[in-house]
């Protein structure tokens, strides 16, 4: 049932402002809206009890594993939101002045510290909302860059095929051509046609590493080398940045600018698609385009700088200071892990997605790169299984939820066919991935005894399997009464 | 070791199962030479209780003000149902909807907050959000070029949020789209609709309209939306959405309606929080649905017939369309559109009218109170909602600064990005500000001001 559908004519909530004799009539009659929006009429009980309900049919890592590949679904600490809500952050009016919020100032700065410690890079803003914000400032600065030189030919922005589909929407938003560059049979950048595609017109490359495909991109220095050597500049999409902290830099990697997901690696919420946050960071070089602001350091304070501290900048790209209560819990969270906690996530992460791996390989499951470690996440092809059974990746995903686990990534990347990115993250026990793992055999199973069982999956949830076609094309966005 | 539950038995047979000796053999493809140590510098790490007694310190340090700041992010009264219930697990904790079977809490919540925004904007659909007020802007910008097709202009006035207007060139001027400022009438402190016809030959492919402006100011939206209507333009609508409870809604402006609206949702639920997370809305007509960015909602069935809810028309996104998307966005401002939508069932058509006519009251009080100091006035003529400009006889930032010393936040100096209005303040009460507050910050600008001014008389003074 909807919201709308519990209204009733004149039901209020208890919240109201203060009544006080209310004159409005400085507002001309012209101006004034001549009917009430359609918002639900009911008491707080009704509201409560329907978005609590509408909470339960939800999976969530909160209820549920979550191995979602490319995403980093790892436990979301307590503490990080309770200390982020602390009431005195809440209260503070971005307009209020330095000096009024050194506290808060303080966390983002140190926030930036260790961001520029733990990637290797110069100087980092953490003014990106998201991660695709992240890229944007990115590529913008990497144009704000060869734009500074009076080198206005580059006009190619180079993409692997197996790139997040943010990668090339990030460079075509900032005037790019995007030219995209193939894999090999290894998982790796394929470096010939690389070094084919490079030249005058290369601005950049943009490179996740470890890649979407789970595997370390191994000719990583010859890439960046290639890159160079034409004159563009090399560009780190932090999404798998969980599989190496505290293990390899981005910085030493070679890479000039970077995006972090804090929402991935530094464990804040995903909160149903966000708010995320993607700092940026950068070497000396392309440190003066950084987006604004910059939390800087003072005698008299920290205080974020603006266009007259920062005349090269890029800009800005929120109209206040990005997502701060995300920041807020990424830096409780990474204060708690500390230097040794750095590398554990690094570590337990691939420990975690090895021991998957194998063990789904064991269990019949075809790996997609077989000759290689997995890094944090792997992928499975599921091609031989449709073919054999006609069981596809999307019936094993919705059949894994009738087993009480969230679904991993399905068909991405794209050049695999029938693929799950399967991504177990730092948090979950052995205990754990061994259900998932008796979860997969049954499956695996099902398929072959009662396929129809599994096409028709899920049978467990609230409702069955949806209808996206009839959605996309009966369009309905927007309840309307009768 | 926080978050992770291995015992050294589970490591162990873990790595045994892989075929290696130590977890440092997982790592074996990274280049010798590019490992790192360890990460120097990095603090070490704290336990929960250290880390709460850190965070509460520097909170308590921050301490509370009594804020008369707006400009673009208001102190709301929040329910306290709406963040005990955001922040329940299974939202908190949950991804993008993408597998919708286990996913529809989060797909209902966003079907039910596009139903309310489209109501509220009087536009036909809403997209799932976007980050923030401005980018929402700078998306809305990109959108109307799209859909003009013939255009890579957009008129914005200089009454729109200064920050806004970097925010939106910021974004588009790498892909060749021109901003043109229109002035705004000194007297009225709106829109100048007599500037309007030097744009007329310029073929603009939008015309951005305020409402209120950034000066509190309500502008002449029918006659705006009109004019970009003549002129072969998109009206594209950049509200306050506490003010639509009682200003006329986009999709009336005019003869036509505003085709796009957008703005801050941060009024609706979100904490000020130091600036953000806050989102941004946009809601538009039904035939620009294909040209929106981000995430959208719909309603469909199951195998069984029964209704249930799916993201839709991803074809216009990055995940499908790649470098053919209408935009990059990917991850938007889930969670702040579920408070958003708790505030708005919380409090109804009725309760947030009462909110914005408490705002507007407040805001008429105290430019009241500030108005009987001598030398200060309002700027502008034009009728307000929930903001007003002020002109002080003295330069504004000393004068915040001597307020502050009593903990009060005065509004916000615009010497800096409107010089022409001289020594300006914009000012902002809510429904939380109290008269007790309006008298208390009334009497403290006061006797600064006549301090200052006092001081100023005084040759050497």
């Amino acid at each position: 049932m909807l919201i709308f559908e519990r209204s009733r004519p004149g039901r209020r909530g208890a919240v109201r402002a203060p009544l006080r004799p209310v004159d409005i009539a400085e507002i001309p009659p012209s101006q004034l809206r001549a009917r009430p929006p359609r918002l639900p009429e009911v008491s707080e009980l009704d509201a409560v009890r329907h978005y609590t309900g509408l909470s339960q049919r939800n999976f969530s890592i909160d209820t549920h594993f979550y191995p979602l590949g490319s995403c980093t679904m790892k436990y979301n600490p307590r503490a990080c939101n309770a200390l982020a809500m602390l009431p005195q952050f809440l209260a503070r009016h971005p307009g209020a002045p330095a000096d009024t919020g050194q506290g808060f100032l303080a966390c983002l700065y140190e926030l930036q510290e260790m961001l520029k410690n733990a990637t290797g890079m110069a100087q980092v803003s953490l003014a990106p909302m998201a991660g695709s914000q992240g890229e944007f400032a990115g590529v913008a600065m990497i144009r704000a860059y060869h734009d500074s030189r009076g080198d206005a030919a580059r006009d190619e922005i180079l993409v692997p095929d197996a790139a997040h589909g943010t990668n090339p929407a990030s460079a075509v938003m900032c005037g790019y051509r995007v030219r995209e560059i193939p894999t090999d049979a290894e998982g790796n950048v394929d470096v010939t046609a690389l070094g084919r595609a490079v030249g005058p017109r290369t601005a950049g490359l943009m490179l996740t590493n470890p890649s979407t495909l789970g595997v370390f991109e191994r000719h990583i220095v010859e890439l960046a080398g290639i890159v160079h050597g034409a004159g563009g500049l090399l560009y780190y999409d932090g999404a798998n940045l969980n599989a190496i902290l505290g293990r390899v830099k981005p910085g030493d990697m070679g890479f000039d600018v970077i995006h972090i997901n804090l929402h991935k690696t530094f464990s804040t919420p995903h909160g149903g698609g966000g708010p995320g946050a993607g700092p940026v960071g950068v070497n000396a070089t392309l440190a003066p385009f950084l987006p604004l602001p910059v939390v800087g350091q003072a005698p008299a304070g920290f205080r974020p700088l603006d266009e007259r501290d920062c005349p090269l900048s890029i800009g800005r790209l929120g109209a206040q200071l990005g997502n701060a209560g995300v920041l807020l819990r990424a830096y409780v969270y990474m204060r708690m892990l500390g230097a040794a906690g750095m590398r554990r996530v690094a570590d337990y992460s691939t420990l975690n997605a090895n021991y998957l791996m194998v063990e789904l390989k064991r269990a019949g499951f075809e790996v997609a790169f077989p000759g290689r470690r997995a890094t944090h996440e792997f992928v499975v092809t599921l091609k031989a299984l449709r073919d054999e059974t006609g069981v596809t990746a999307m019936d094993v995903a919705k059949r894994l939820l009738d087993k009480g686990f969230h679904a991993p990534t399905a068909y991405f990347p794209q050049l695999v066919p029938e693929c799950l990115l399967i991504e177990p993250t730092e948090t979950e026990s052995k205990q754990t991935l061994d259900a998932f793992l008796a979860a997969m055999k049954e499956i695996l199973e099902e398929a072959r005894r009662d396929p129809q069982l599994v096409k028709g999956a899920p049978h467990s949830t609230p409702l069955g399997r949806l209808d996206e076609t009839r959605a996309a094309r009966d369009l309905d966005l927007a309840w309307r009464p009768r | 070791m926080p978050f992770i539950p291995h015992t050294e038995d589970d490591t162990r047979e873990m790595l045994a199962a892989i075929g290696v000796a130590a977890i440092d053999d997982l790592f074996d493809e990274i280049p010798p030479d590019l490992r790192a140590d360890a990460l120097s510098g990095m603090p070490p790490a704290l336990s929960e209780m250290e880390i709460a007694r850190l965070m509460h310190e520097r909170a308590a340090r921050d301490g509370a003000w009594l804020n008369f700041i707006g400009a673009g992010a208001y102190e709301h009264h929040i329910p306290a149902a709406v963040w005990q219930i955001a922040t329940r697990g299974e939202f908190y904790s949950a991804y993008t909807p993408y597998q919708a079977e286990a996913s529809q809490g989060t797909l209902q919540v966003l079907y039910e907050y596009q139903s309310m925004m489209a109501s509220l904007t009087a536009l036909d659909v809403s997209n799932a959000s976007l980050y923030d007020g401005a980018s929402a802007l700078a998306e809305a910008v990109l959108m109307a070029v799209r859909a003009h097709k013939s255009s890579r202009r957009v008129l914005v006035p200089r009454t729109v949020h200064p920050a806004w207007r970097k925010v939106a060139r910021a974004i588009v001027r790498n892909q060749g789209i021109e901003l043109l400022e229109i002035p705004f009438d000194p007297g009225a402190g709106t829109t100048a609709l007599e500037a309007l016809g030097r744009f007329k030959g310029s073929e603009p492919a939008a015309v951005v309209i305020p409402q209120p402006n950034f000066f509190g100011v309500l502008e002449p939206v029918d006659e705006l939306a009109d004019w970009a209507h003549a002129n072969g333009a998109l009206a594209i609508a950049a509200v306050n959405p506490t003010a639509l409870a009682l200003l006329k809604p986009p999709g009336e402006w005019g003869a036509l309606g505003a085709d796009i609206a957008v703005g801050d949702g941060q009024p609706l639920g979100a904490p000020l929080a130091g600036g953000g997370p806050y989102f941004g809305f946009m809601t538009c007509r039904k035939d620009l649905v294909r040209q929106m960015p981000g995430r959208i909602v719909g309603a469909t069935r199951d195998r069984d017939g029964r209704r249930g809810y799916v993201l839709t028309l991803q074809a216009r996104e990055q995940h499908i369309r790649r470098a053919k998307a209408t935009s990059n966005i990917c991850t938007n401002q889930g969670l702040l559109v579920t408070a958003a939508t708790l505030y708005l069932a919380l409090l109804g058509p009725a309760g947030l009218a009462e909110v914005a006519r408490a705002c507007h009251a407040n805001t008429l009080a105290l430019a009241a109170r500030l108005t009987r100091i001598r030398g200060v006035a309002r700027v502008f003529s034009g009728a307000i909602f929930h903001e007003v400009v002020l002109r002080l006889p003295v330069a504004v930032a000393p004068v915040l600064r001597a307020v502050r010393e009593h903990r009060i936040l005065g509004g916000c100096d615009l010497e800096q990005d409107y010089p022409e209005l001289g020594h300006a303040l914009l000012a902002c009460a809510t429904e939380t500000r109290t008269g007790e507050d309006i008298a208390r910050y009334g009497a403290e600008l006061e006797r600064v001001i006549e301090q200052a001014t006092r001081s100023a008389a005084v040759p050497g003074g």
